[in-house]
């Protein structure tokens, strides 16, 4: 048990670290929240037996949902593989089957009763912690007598029925419809949603849309369909259609501008997420928004308040993506060497802009495109660099490691850079960067500071997003081979759309805030914090 | 508000004036209901909830009257009247509500039955921020004969060309052949920007477009344009591809000025142009590859056209139109055959592909096959009625044969009638006994 005791700290900090930021309001609500774990513990009991079967869940999140659902089973991760960061991924099937579902039961018993003893001496002992988690920091005892709660983001629990019917009934307050999944999922990733574009969601609203902004339905059907596709532009749009729905708001009577139009917002995001679900860089835009509409002060006038809101989103738009861009620009710039060699992975708006930066300022180099399926943005690249004059080479990934000899340096772009170091990225990043590592090139990633984000991931399988699985099918010749794949049953088509490359393998991020290694990045989130 | 329905009620139906010269096509009964009923009811489906409704003051009185529309369309309908004889085209009749049209609009003609997704054609319009989506679908063959006409074949109407790019959604090029006098010609620029053009000739246009407010404001300052789809369509199709306007020398600079101010209004610019601007260079999407443009090659005029390949779709301008509708449209709703205040004694034959109307008296040994029989009809003994359309307030007397033909409102069919592949006008009447093959009964016949 004692044993137990660093592993378990190192479990506790961690789950603390996932999910959502513990602000000041969150532990209120976290305490709040332990409480009524303690009161519900009995209600749970009876359903342990079905818990324990639905926690069938990719390992790294096992203990994480373990925390959710039985806060003290920390103490019980006998029967989980140990609670290391490392995926294990071959082992995540069988580990949880491992797990003795009977014994969940006797456990728990065994655990009340010993908090009962703890409470007790607690009270008799003032000061004297008399467990064995009594070496470790203040935290660990207050995980066992108050359970941390931790709440898991709904679009990883896809395959729990309790929290599908919590968002549907979500939705159906909200007035936005749901949309349902498509297609047979590979069993690793049925925890997240797979949608398919055949199937918008506009099918199931009503055409002059009411309950929807049109500027959101507008948005929502260019994220469907990928017109508007990678980070930066996403944030910008979303941006732009949140100016017209501010400048369309009315302050309805006796309500107040900033707690109103927050609330007229959630649903929007819904819609948004239902259609694609959100990037870090949309999620930190939406807190900067509902942060500037709450600190309006109640005496401003709404033309006064719209107007100041207005003038809030381009100055977040002008500093954190235009400005940000041309700073990361001046820096990288000074990376790039007359006679270089530049590998990019896909279409980065930000390094293309990099490129073109130091092509304008007459730095001799060339660029070879890395390209992969199914989207192909390589091509896009490719366009935009050769527009300008760069000269360009296009390879698929699978050529990767035969170009890698020539390459001097790897620019990389992100969608998100996370709190552990971790670069989540479009799948296939972390392939190019664990090539080049291993032929001793830079990797060099390029991120604006807008892009942080608190969460953190070890693997790619927690949290990602599936795209349309009917994309992978393809034409040649007349035959289409994949185009009944839905009967096969044993066939399942993955279409990921992320991946995260751990900083091992980066050796360079270059910021708005300048070059730091990945492992500063907690350190910049911290000090965004502090001024926030 | 993001649309604004409007329906042009007011045509004339110009192609079947045999069936119109009494009663506006607006009101025609397609299945016992009136023609109107269909787009409103299709309208009111997707969720509108106003329509704005151009007609004419007879077809206004009408639906004042007409039970179906007062009881079983929940929207609310705003009438604009028009002057009937004015030679107002749909480009006109939009011209005239301009004040009234404060969004994008949805624009639908009377004579449209379909069970089509509208949400595909809005989609276009959402997704691409196009100027114009419209609805076209493949054309079926008319199979029944039409009576009055004769031989098979009816006379070749004149066709549509329509180019659509590789994806089949952008429309790029919209011609009819009676426009083209040596062939048909396709611009270079046109050719350049898509390599690849589809074109197609055996579309039915639905007469349904998406529209764009600008559109209507480009309108009111053209007053040359004055339908919709004869003119108003293949100019913007067109204008999708004219080079603009900056620095370009041509003789007559005055009137360089004025298509330039007209251009510029059929692209005002939103609010926050630059913003989005910032986000499509910034989105690594493109519509098209092959080529060093941008996407949508930097215009920024787009039309689109969804094409229906499953589905019905009809327009119900001519006569072998409304007999095709007449029988395809009662299979879009669930029915029953014959109306609850019909009274059919029980030795009558009613095939299941049928329908009677409301207080239809259907006497006895009478035997109705794939027919539709209208209100307040009345149909004597020992009749037979086969692939007909009867429509209000008709008597048929006993032992008649009517086969092929559409009789209209408030005729008389006398005993003994046998009409083959006829059409009995308004208020006719026909004398007993009478024998009329594969012609046309409008005017008023003295027998006996």
């Amino acid at each position: 048990m004692l044993a137990d005791g660093p592993e378990k700290t190192g479990d506790i900090e961690r789950i603390k670290n996932e999910g959502k930021e513990l602000t000041k309001e969150e532990k209120q609500r976290l305490r709040k929240e332990k409480k009524q774990q303690k009161k519900n513990k009995e209600k749970k009991d009876e359903k342990a037996p079905l818990e324990s079967e639905k926690e069938k869940k990719p390992a790294s999140s096992s203990p994480a949902s373990q925390a959710t659902a039985q806060p003290p089973t920390q103490k019980a991760s006998s029967g989980v593989p140990a609670p290391a960061p490392v995926p294990v991924a071959a082992s995540e099937a069988p580990s949880p089957v491992d797990k003795p579902a009977k014994s969940k039961a006797e456990l728990k018993a065994e655990r009340r009763a010993r908090q009962e003893a703890e409470r007790a001496s607690k009270q008799s002992k003032k000061g004297e912690v008399g467990q064995q988690a009594a070496p470790s920091k203040a935290k660990a005892p207050p995980s066992e007598l108050q359970p941390v709660v931790k709440r898991l983001p709904e679009h990883i629990q896809v395959d729990n029925p309790e929290v599908l019917k919590k968002l549907a009934k979500k939705l159906e307050r909200q007035q936005i419809p749901l949309r349902s999944d498509y297609g047979y999922k590979v069993s690793l990733f049925s925890h997240l949603h797979q949608y398919s574009r055949k199937a918008p969601l506009t099918q199931q609203l009503s055409i002059p849309s009411s309950v929807i902004h049109p500027a959101i339905v507008q948005l929502g059907l260019q994220y469907s369909q990928g017109i508007v596709a990678g980070s930066n532009a996403r944030s910008v749009a979303l941006l732009h259609a949140f100016k017209q729905i501010i400048r369309d708001y009315t302050t309805p009577p006796n309500e107040e501008l900033s707690r109103d139009l927050v609330n007229k917002l959630k649903p929007y995001i819904s819609f948004l997420n239902q259609c694609r679900p959100l990037s870090a860089s949309m999620g930190n835009a939406i807190k900067y928004i509902k942060k500037e509409i709450s600190n309006i002060p109640s005496q401003c006038k709404e033309e006064e308040a719209k107007s100041k809101l207005q003038d809030c989103i381009d100055c977040y738009i002008n500093e954190k993506i235009i400005l940000a861009a041309k700073a990361i620009a001046k820096y990288a710039i000074e990376k790039i060497s007359d006679g270089d060699v530049i590998l990019v992975y896909g279409c980065s708006s930000l390094v293309n802009h990099i490129l073109c930066e130091a092509f304008e300022k007459n730095r001799k180099f060339r660029v070879i495109v890395v390209d992969s399926r199914p989207r192909l943005e390589g091509r896009e690249a490719l366009r935009r660099l050769v527009q300008r004059g760069i000269s360009c080479t296009y390879v698929l990934i699978s050529a990767v490691s035969y170009i890698l000899p020539e390459v001097s340096k790897v620019f990389l772009g992100a969608h998100a850079l996370l709190a552990n170091g971790y670069v989540m990225s479009r799948v296939g990043t972390s392939q190019i960067a664990l090539v080049a590592k291993a032929f001793n090139v830079p990797v060099l990633v390029c991120c604006e500071t807008y892009k942080f984000c608190e969460r953190v991931q070890t693997d790619s399988f927690v949290s990602n997003e599936l795209d349309d699985p009917d994309d992978l099918i393809v034409t040649r010749k007349g035959k289409t081979h994949l185009e009944h794949w839905q009967d096969v049953s044993s066939l399942g088509l993955l279409n990921l759309v992320y991946d995260v490359t751990p900083p091992d393998f980066v050796d360079l991020v270059i910021t708005d805030l300048g070059m730091i290694p990945c492992t500063s990045v907690p350190v910049v989130l911290r000090v965004k914090n502090v001024d926030q | 508000m993001e649309f604004q329905a409007v329906l042009m009620a007011a045509g004339g139906g110009s192609r079947m004036t045999d069936l119109t010269y009494n009663t506006p096509k607006a009101m025609l009964p397609v299945g016992n209901k009136p023609l109107m009923w269909y787009p409103l009811n299709l309208l009111e489906r997707v969720g509108f909830e106003e329509v704005i409704v151009i007609t004419t003051k007879e077809v206004q009185k009408m639906m004042s009257a007409d039970p179906k529309i007062k009881q079983d369309v929940k929207m609310k309908l705003e009438v604009v009247c028009i002057q009937e004889d004015g030679d107002m085209g749909t480009a006109d009749a939009l011209r005239h509500i301009q004040p009234k049209i404060k969004t994008d609009i949805l624009v639908v003609s009377c004579d449209l039955i379909t069970d089509a997704a509208l949400h595909e054609v809005v989609d276009l319009f959402r997704a691409h921020n196009a100027t114009l989506a419209m609805l076209m679908s493949k054309a079926h063959e008319f199979t029944e004969t039409v009576p009055g006409q004769k031989g098979k074949k009816k006379t070749a109407e004149q066709r549509d060309f329509v180019g659509v790019d590789e994806s089949g959604k952008r429309l790029l090029f919209m011609a009819n052949e009676a426009d083209l006098e040596e062939g048909l010609s396709i611009r270079k620029s046109i050719l350049r920007k898509h390599p690849r053009v589809h074109i197609k000739t055996g579309l039915v246009d639905a007469h349904l477009y998406c529209l764009k407010k600008s559109v209507v404001d480009f309108l009111t300052d053209n007053k040359s344009i004055s339908s919709i789809r004869g003119e108003l369509v293949p100019y913007l199709v067109r204008k999708q591809f004219s080079k603009t306007i900056n620095g370009q020398k041509t003789k007559d600079d005055v009137e360089d000025q004025n298509q330039k101010k007209s251009d510029s209004k059929l692209h005002i610019s939103s609010r926050d142009e630059p913003l989005l601007q910032l986000a499509q260079e910034r989105s690594c999407w493109n519509d098209h590859r092959g080529d060093m443009s941008e996407a949508y090659h930097g215009g920024k005029l787009r039309c689109y056209v969804h094409i229906m390949d499953q589905g019905l779709c009809y327009r119900v301008n001519t006569l072998a139109a409304y007999i095709e509708a007449n029988r395809l449209a009662p299979k879009l709703f669930e029915e029953p055959v014959v109306h609850p205040s019909a009274v059919t004694s029980e030795r009558c034959q009613i095939g299941s592909d049928s329908i009677i109307g409301a207080s239809c008296q259907v006497a006895e040994k009478t035997s109705i096959k794939r027919s539709t029989i209208g209100n307040s009809t009345t149909v004597k003994e020992k009749v037979k009625v086969t692939n007909s359309i009867i429509m209000h307030g008709v008597t048929i007397e006993e032992g008649c044969n009517i086969q092929g033909s559409v009789i209209c409102s408030n005729a008389i069919i006398g005993r003994g009638a046998d009409l083959k592949y006829c059409l009995v006008g308004n208020g006719q009447r026909i004398e007993s006994i009478a024998v009329f093959q594969l012609k046309e009964c409008v005017s008023v016949f003295v027998l006996n």
